[in-house]
Order: structure tokens, then C-alpha cells, then sequence
């Protein structure tokens, strides 16, 4: 029986590839491994590196700033003269343009971005889905400058007249053409991952005795939840960094309106100010520094929303499907 | 061969061919005297709860289900067999227009359930699946906990409270799974396995109080030991619901049901009392299915 077995083991089939790497075959796998490791570890490496070095770069030249006036200073005036003398360095407005302008966007992008991701989805056939899509996914390769041509020129006009505003560049209108920059962003990715949900879960809703309505409300949306909060989150960098459309369409006066939601007159967001003043300022200046520091604090911003954004999934993630 | 396999299928389906013979005829009686193919002779018993008459699906131009007649009655289970594609799941999800979904659907014909036709225009889709409930074929719970899956359709009907705490709990322990999950009411349903999430889908589609309780191979996705719960609880949710199961395992159907229908090309072949399909069928096609030989 042993010797059977022993047998089996060395002639059971004549396999005519070998089964055992040569020497030379072992040696260039290995060398080929760690050579294409360490490749992509330095692209990847890269990358990182160039965003953490541009993060330096821009606490470096902020610095000089932060030394002599302080961002708790800064930001606690509304008061940005920089070419005077003596120059005031008060951001509160400037971050307050930003906040006001990318909210307002948010307002109004975000409800209709996912009302049109639920129609594309849930609603319409699927042939106009195929053709809609596409049509709004062009909406966000158009420059950015075309959209503030189109606030100054279309929008700025009809809000003077038809809403007797003293200006027609202002947060309105920022927000306005922020909320439609935004919209095809929220509109993709919303629309994607209400898709993903299958039509299993669908199907259990109906079964149910459930309406389309109260599919989409109660079952989709909820299974969906991750993809939408990415998707507000995309339209949001999108508007809150945008900075051409929003420089032509803001205004560009650096206040803060009152009452502080009046959002009919004239702002001026950070990015604007950043895009308008940097070419004009000498190396070395502590204009130039001021700005980097507003660059800085755009920076602090934008991460904190991402982290907060985070923060968000993780906890839809971690309760999603819990009784309350 | 052929007769070989009948006569084991035969022996193997002995206890049920017994409780099943007293009440049943056999259909070469029935055709005479009716069209629709039916293995109880309608005066004995209850009227239908569900009937076709020439009810034809198309998906476009290509017939899902063609020229079906049948008849299923009350407090049964009525099993329906047949090869991939032969239209039997079609058929299932056309008595609660699940097939709605689809584009271009169109039907023909009636489909009568509790003496109303579902195809009429005037239908009220969301009684009609309330009473009409579906279990499919992959555990498919929602997203949710386990009290929020089966408080679904309770809620959609507006019940609230205490009176919704105790439709939970009963639908949970009607289904067999109560003593499972009574301490995770609240954990996410996806954390169960998959026979427990089938037991909590078949719990959720009690919870909305139907009669008619349609499967959809409610067991290809399950183990043979979630397989045989599931089938236990078919057998004893038998005197309170009908039952209308879509299944692949002949050996299930034989197990199961009361009455057996086999379907090929989108056409119903035989329907009769479920011990004569499996041991003495009529139709060559349908003896060359349950033996085996179907090519």
C-alpha cells in the first residue's frame, strides 16, 4: 500500500511543463517584484509628497503673517485694506463671502440635485436616463469662466430688472451659478449610486404594497445614503473653491451685508480675493503673505469639511440599519 | 429507465401520496367537463383563489407565459416546476404584477385572484401586493434593522406602537425565526445569515397580512439545512395562507406541495395533485422532467 502511494506521489501524470522555477527564473521574478514595488511606491510617493509640499509651501509663505498680525486678529476684523496705510488685514469678511456664497449654492444645488438623480433613476424610462445623463455630465466641463460670462451678461441684467436690485453681481448671483457649476457633480454621483441599489430591493419594497414614492423615500434613498453625502460633498469643493465664476459674479466687495443673510448685495469670497490681488503684490510683502495666509485658511477649511464629511459616513456606516 | 424512476419517486413520495389521495381526482375527469387544468374537481371544494384564463405575459414580442389555464385553491401549496426559462417565475410574478416593473410588458387574457382580475385597469396595485405577498428568491431584507424590515409594511399601512410591536413579534415567530433575533431586534439585517434573512423576508411578507404568500425559489440560495426549515415552515404556514411556490428541486416540490404544475416553453403541460405528476404524469414531458430525461 505504502509503496503504491510512493509510487503515485513521482509518476501519477507526465507533466510536461516543470513544475519548479530554474534558478535564473526565480532570481528575475524576484528582482522584477521589488523593481515594480518600488516604481509604484515612488508615483505613489509622489503624489503625496506634492500635496503635502504645496501644504508647506503655503504655511511657509503665510507665515511671515501669522507672526506679525495673527489670524485670530484677522479673522476678527472685517476690515481688508491692504494698500493703506497702515494696511488692514480683516479676512471675517472674505470668509464670510465664502461661507455665505458656497451655502446659498448648497441650498439650492443640493435639493435639486438629488431630485434629479431620484427622476433619473427611479422615474423616467430607461432610454431618457441613457440620453439625460450624459447632457448634464457635459454641464461640468464647461469652463468656468463661461459661467461667470453668463452671471454678468444674463443673470446680472434680469436680477436688476426683474428684482430691483442695485447691483446685479452679488451673492445671489454667485450662489446661483455656483448651484448650477454644482449641480451636474451632485446630479453623476447621486444618480450612480441610486442605481447601484438593485432591483432586488426595490422589488421587496413593492412587494410590500409599497408606492414608487415611498420606494424612492424610504427604501432607496436610505440604502443609497453613502453616495449621496459623497455626492453633496463633491458639489461642495466645487463650490467652495471655484474661484472665476464666483470673482465675476460676487461683486467684489469685501463686507459682510446687513442683515448678515441678505444675500442681494455684493460679496467677496476668498478664492476672489486670492485670484484678484496676488499679481499685483511684491515678493516679500506682507500683502503677498496676507494672501497665502487666506489661501491658508481656505486650505483649513476645505479639509475640515472633508474630515467632517468623514466623520459623517463613518457614523451613517457604522448605524446604518439600526433601530433607533 | 423511465418506469424504474417513477416507481422509486414513488415509494419516496408514499406519505404524502396517502394524506393527499383522499381528497383529490384525478384530471382526465375534470378536463371533460371544464378547460381550465385543475387536479380538484370544482364541486367538491372551495372555489379558486387564483385562476387563469388564457393569460398570455409578452416582453416585447417574445410570450413569457402563454395560454395558461389554472386553478389554485385555498390553504394549499401548489408547486410549479419546470426548466430554466419555461415562464414559471413570469407566471408567479404575474399574479401580483411584480412583472409591472419590467418595460414593454403586456398581457393577455385574465388572471383572477379572489374573483377580481388583477390585469383590470381599475386595480389597486397596493392592496393587491399587500394581500398578495412575495418572497424572492435571494434573501433580499432592507437595509435596516431587523424590527424596521418586517415593521415595513405595517408602517406603509399606517400601524404604529404597540399594535406594531406585536405584528413584528408574531410575524417573526410565525416565520420561525422569533427565538433566532428576539435580542437583536435592533442589529442591522444584512449581519443575519442567509436563512435567517430568508425567514425574516418571508416574516416581512406576513407583516403586511396577505392570503396568498407567492416564493419565488425561495430556497436556491440556502443551505440544506436552512432549505429544510424553510420547507417546514411552508408546510405549517399551509393552513393559513396559500401558498404558490416557484422551485427548481423536484424532490422539494414532491416534498411540499399538494399540487404539482409543470411548465415548459412558456406553456402549462400538467397540473394535477403533486403525488400523480411525480409517479403516473399524462404528458410524456412531463414523466421525462421529474424522472430525469428532460433534454
Amino acid at each position: 500500500m505504502i509503496t503504491q502511494s510512493a509510487n503515485l506521489l513521482r509518476t501519477a501524470a507526465k507533466f510536461d511543463r516543470p513544475l519548479l522555477l530554474t534558478p535564473a527564473q526565480d532570481w528575475s521574478g524576484w528582482l522584477l517584484g521589488k523593481t515594480g514595488r518600488a516604481l509604484l511606491m515612488i508615483i505613489t510617493g509622489t503624489s503625496v509628497l506634492a500635496v503635502l509640499l504645496i501644504f508647506v509651501f503655503i504655511v511657509r509663505e503665510a507665515w511671515p503673517f501669522v507672526q506679525a498680525h495673527g489670524l485670530g486678529e484677522a479673522l476678527s476684523s472685517t476690515s481688508w485694506y491692504p494698500t493703506r496705510d497702515p494696511a488692514q488685514f480683516g479676512m471675517l469678511a472674505l470668509v464670510f463671502g465664502s461661507v455665505q456664497v458656497t451655502f446659498g449654492a448648497l441650498l439650492l444645488a443640493v435639493p435639486a440635485g438629488i431630485l434629479i438623480a431620484a427622476v433619473l433613476s427611479d422615474i423616467v424610462p430607461f432610454r431618457v436616463r441613457q440620453a439625460v445623463k450624459p447632457i448634464i455630465e457635459v454641464l461640468a466641463a464647461i469652463p468656468s469662466v463661461a459661467y461667470g460670462f453668463f452671471a454678468v451678461a444674463v443673470l446680472a441684467p434680469l436680477m436688476q430688472e426683474h428684482l430691483h436690485l442695485s447691483t446685479g453681481t452679488n451673492a445671489l448671483n454667485s450662489a446661483a451659478i455656483l448651484a448650477i457649476m454644482a449641480v451636474p457633480t451632485i446630479v453623476s454621483v447621486a444618480e450612480d449610486s441610486l442605481s447601484a441599489v438593485g432591483r432586488e430591493l426595490r422589488e421587496a419594497s413593492y412587494a410590500c404594497g409599497a408606492t414608487r414614492a415611498e420606494t424612492l423615500l424610504k427604501v432607496v434613498i436610505p440604502a443609497a445614503h453613502n453616495g449621496i453625502i459623497a455626492a453633496i460633498v463633491l458639489g461642495t469643493m466645487r463650490a467652495i473653491g471655484e474661484t472665476m465664476a464666483v470673482w465675476m459674479a460676487s461683486g467684489n466687495a469685501a463686507q459682510i451685508p446687513s442683515p448678515w443673510w441678505d444675500l442681494t448685495q455684493s460679496v467677496r469670497t476668498m478664492t476672489a480675493t486670492i485670484a484678484g490681488e496676488l499679481g499685483e503684490t511684491p515678493v516679500g510683502s506682507m500683502h503677498r503673505h496676507s494672501l497665502f495666509a487666506v489661501g491658508l485658511i481656505l486650505l483649513v477649511v476645505s479639509l475640515a469639511m472633508n474630515l467632517f464629511t468623514e466623520y459623517l459616513l463613518h457614523r451613517a456606516k457604522r448605524t446604518s440599519g439600526v433601530h433607533a | 429507465m423511465a418506469k424504474d424512476g417513477s416507481q422509486g419517486m414513488s415509494a419516496l413520495l408514499e406519505p404524502i401520496a396517502l394524506a393527499n389521495r383522499s381528497t383529490i381526482t384525478l384530471a382526465e375527469d375534470i378536463r371533460a367537463d371544464n378547460e381550465t387544468l385543475s387536479p380538484v374537481r370544482h364541486n367538491d371544494v372551495m372555489p379558486a383563489i387564483i385562476r387563469a384564463e388564457k393569460f398570455c405575459l409578452y416582453y416585447g414580442v417574445k410570450a413569457g407565459v402563454k395560454d395558461i389555464n389554472m386553478d389554485i385553491f385555498p390553504q394549499s401549496v401548489t408547486a410549479i416546476i419546470g426548466p430554466s426559462g419555461c415562464g414559471k417565475s413570469t407566471f408567479l410574478r404575474s399574479i401580483n404584477r411584480m412583472n409591472d416593473l419590467i418595460p414593454n410588458v403586456r398581457s393577455e387574457g385574465t388572471l383572477y385572484v379572489n374573483g377580481v382580475n388583477v390585469y383590470d385597469g381599475r386595480i389597486n396595485l397596493v392592496n393587491l401586493r399587500q394581500q398578495v405577498g412575495m418572497v424572492f428568491q435571494k434573501p433580499n431584507p432592507f437595509p435596516k434593522s431587523i424590527y424596521d424590515n418586517v415593521a415595513y409594511g405595517p408602517r406603509l399601512q399606517g400601524i404604529r406602537g404597540g399594535r406594531l410591536d406585536d405584528m413584528v413579534e408574531t410575524c417573526l415567530k410565525d416565520a420561525a425565526i422569533w427565538e433566532e433575533v428576539k435580542d437583536l431586534l435592533g442589529k442591522s439585517a444584512l449581519a443575519l445569515s442567509g436563512g435567517q434573512q430568508q425567514r425574516l423576508c418571508i416574516a416581512r411578507a406576513l407583516a403586511t397580512r396577505p392570503k396568498v404568500l407567492l416564493m419565488d425559489e425561495p430556497c436556491s440560495a440556502l443551505d440544506p439545512i436552512a432549505t429544510s426549515k424553510i420547507e417546514e415552515l411552508i408546510v405549517g404556514l399551509k393552513n393559513a395562507y396559500t401558498i404558490v411556490i416557484v422551485t427548481h428541486n423536484m424532490q422539494q416540490a414532491a416534498r411540499i406541495s399538494d399540487c404539482t404544475a409543470f411548465f415548459c416553453m412558456g406553456e402549462l403541460i400538467e397540473y394535477d395533485a403533486t403525488n400523480i405528476i411525480f409517479t403516473k404524469p399524462s404528458r410524456k414531458q412531463t414523466e421525462d422532467y421529474v424522472t430525469g430525461r428532460f433534454s
